[in-house]
């Protein structure tokens, strides 16, 4: 966790990970995903946006490795090693038989790590996500956007060189929502972590990341990637400001293209 | 004085008519649930105890409840060594059931393979009726203890078998994704998902053993008849019928029906214990 990557500016960044031409065919029939290319660079915060069934989750499964590519090949720079990889999921995913400070544990538990030699970690990243004072609650005791903050946590806490979230905000209401954007890239400010989002909200891609990868669906395919030049850290100004507006209306239109494609 | 006023009347406001309403049927509930079937029980004992005087019907037909427990009192030493033997065997079927559920289950979830060749063997054990195994299994097995043991256990095994196995296989997806990206070996995933996954749901399977391995137990007494030394509560019925005495019929009755509430009752104890931290049903609702 203490190894803070400062995010330098996008063209001047390593690359981490590269997908050429995967593709991934599910019963030899349906074509979740065609010819994906896509490099990810570190410190990229990179959104998969575009409808359902355009392979974004499919894709993520794939990095994340709980899938092999039909076709293509995903390379890690340097090799990929325990620890590279935070995963967030559509639902917190929690262990309710566990506390808190327990499931934020859970990546360290599995290296056969004590909690006493982790101790430390965990609770810096349950500081990060501002759940200091609740180590030792259930999770049944906090709320929808609290255990997402957990997951977060469990997420970084072995500080990962890619993180990738699969909707994570799209059960919470939108105030909610609105909070854990913020505080994902104020978190992302301070650690620095490559983010890889999946939505199929074009505010919340726009507003979070700096690049925007559209997809369109049947075959699942990459159809277009916005750059979003705006400058971090991002607050309320920028939420309202007329660059975002531009960018959410460059990002509509390509989903709008994505969607016609399909239909 | 306005002030003032103006608290008194919103601490009033706090309870309003329904609220207090809703509070009192509650606190009326939360005394019933124990009040009412003490009454009805009172009243059924009474009802019986009617029945035998006012109808004068004898002892060696249907005995009062006073007779029963004077009874109980008096052949206690017989019938408490007949309870221990029972017990004993109960217990004993119920541990070995806990064994060889959980480990047959944990096997099938690991295996695919034992899973689809011995799951249908576990099947046909369940639906045959112990009694019409019970003979065959005194035949083979010599020792008695070890044939009422079996019996027992046939009986008791199969629900914590399939609870279990339907708990290993019910953890979290994405948990089980997470483990995977983690790289969790199978014990890990084992241990640390779905063991405490399973674990209401053993728990559950264990409250239905219990009952059905006390069953088991008496079943397999009925079948396993004669012995006279070291013999359970069904045998004393049995030879009790034989003498046509019929209160101690009675009394061994009541016995076994006490001990099966008390071991529901401690299975359950146990049950809320484990569980009261975290799962659902174990939780008080506001």
């Amino acid at each position: 966790m203490t190894t803070n990557r400062p995010i330098l500016p996008m063209g001047q960044r390593d690359r981490l990970l590269e997908l050429q031409g995967v593709d991934k065919t599910f019963n030899g029939a349906v074509v979740a995903l065609r010819r994906m290319n896509l490099t990810v660079n570190e410190g990229d915060f990179i959104s998969l946006l575009g409808p359902s069934g355009c392979g974004k989750s499919t894709a993520l499964r794939l990095i994340a490795g709980l899938a092999r590519p039909t076709a293509g090949r995903i390379l890690w720079s340097g090799g990929q090693g325990t620890g590279d990889l935070g995963v967030v999921f559509q639902e917190p995913t929690l262990m309710p038989w566990a506390t808190v400070a327990q499931n934020v544990w859970l990546p360290f538990r599995l290296r056969g790590q004590s909690m006493a030699a982790v101790r430390g970690q965990i609770a810096e990243a349950l500081d990060l996500v501002g759940l200091g004072a609740f180590p030792d609650a259930y999770p049944r005791e906090l709320s929808g956007g609290m255990k997402m903050r957990v997951s977060i946590a469990r997420a970084l806490v072995t500080n990962p060189r890619l993180i990738l979230m699969d909707e994570p905000f799209a059960a919470l209401d939108e105030i909610t929502r609105q909070k854990l954007n913020n505080d994902l890239l104020t978190l992302r400010g301070k650690i620095g972590c490559t983010v890889i989002f999946v939505t199929h909200s074009v505010f919340e891609s726009v507003f979070l990341s700096d690049r925007v990868v559209v997809m369109a669906a049947r075959p699942g395919r990459v159809i277009r990637e916005l750059v979003v030049d705006a400058p971090y850290p991002r607050d309320l100004a920028y939420r309202t400001s007329p660059a975002y507006a531009a960018h959410c209306t460059v990002a509509s239109e390509a989903l709008a293209i994505a969607m016609e494609e399909a239909a | 004085m306005m002030a003032l006023d103006r608290t008194v009347s919103q601490a009033e406001a706090l309870v309003d008519a329904d609220e207090a309403r809703i509070a009192r049927r509650r606190r009326v509930e939360g005394v019933g649930k124990w009040l009412m079937p003490v009454i009805v029980l009172g009243l059924s004992i009474w009802g019986w105890d009617r029945l035998v005087v006012w109808n004068a019907i004898p002892h060696y037909i249907l005995p009062s409840p006073g007779r029963v427990m004077q009874t109980l009192i008096k052949d206690w030493p017989i019938l408490f060594d007949a309870l221990l033997v029972t017990l004993q065997i109960t217990f004993m079927a119920l541990a070995v059931a806990v064994i060889g559920g959980v480990g047959l289950a944990i096997l099938f979830t690991q295996s695919r393979w034992a899973e689809m060749s011995f799951y249908p063997f576990a099947v046909i054990l369940q639906v045959t009726p112990v009694v019409s195994v019970a003979p065959l299994i005194f035949i083979y097995v010599e020792n008695r203890t070890i044939g009422l043991l079996l019996c027992a256990w046939i009986v008791a095994f199969f629900p914590i078998l399939a609870n279990t196995t339907l708990g290993l296989n019910s953890a979290d997806s994405n948990l089980r994704d997470l483990m995977r990206i983690y790289g969790a070996r199978r014990w890990q995933t084992l241990r640390f998902l779905q063991l405490p996954s399973a674990l209401p749901y053993f728990l559950s399977g264990l409250r239905i053993a219990g009952g059905l391995s006390l069953i088991g137990a008496i079943v397999a007494e009925y079948v396993a008849g004669t012995g006279g030394i070291g013999s359970g509560l069904a045998f004393r019925i049995l030879e009790a019928g034989y003498r046509l005495n019929i209160p101690r019929m009675f009394a061994a009755l009541i016995l076994i029906a006490v001990s099966g509430v008390v071991i529901f009752a401690g299975l359950s104890i146990l049950s809320h214990l484990c569980l009261r931290k975290w799962h659902e049903s174990a939780l008080k609702r506001e």
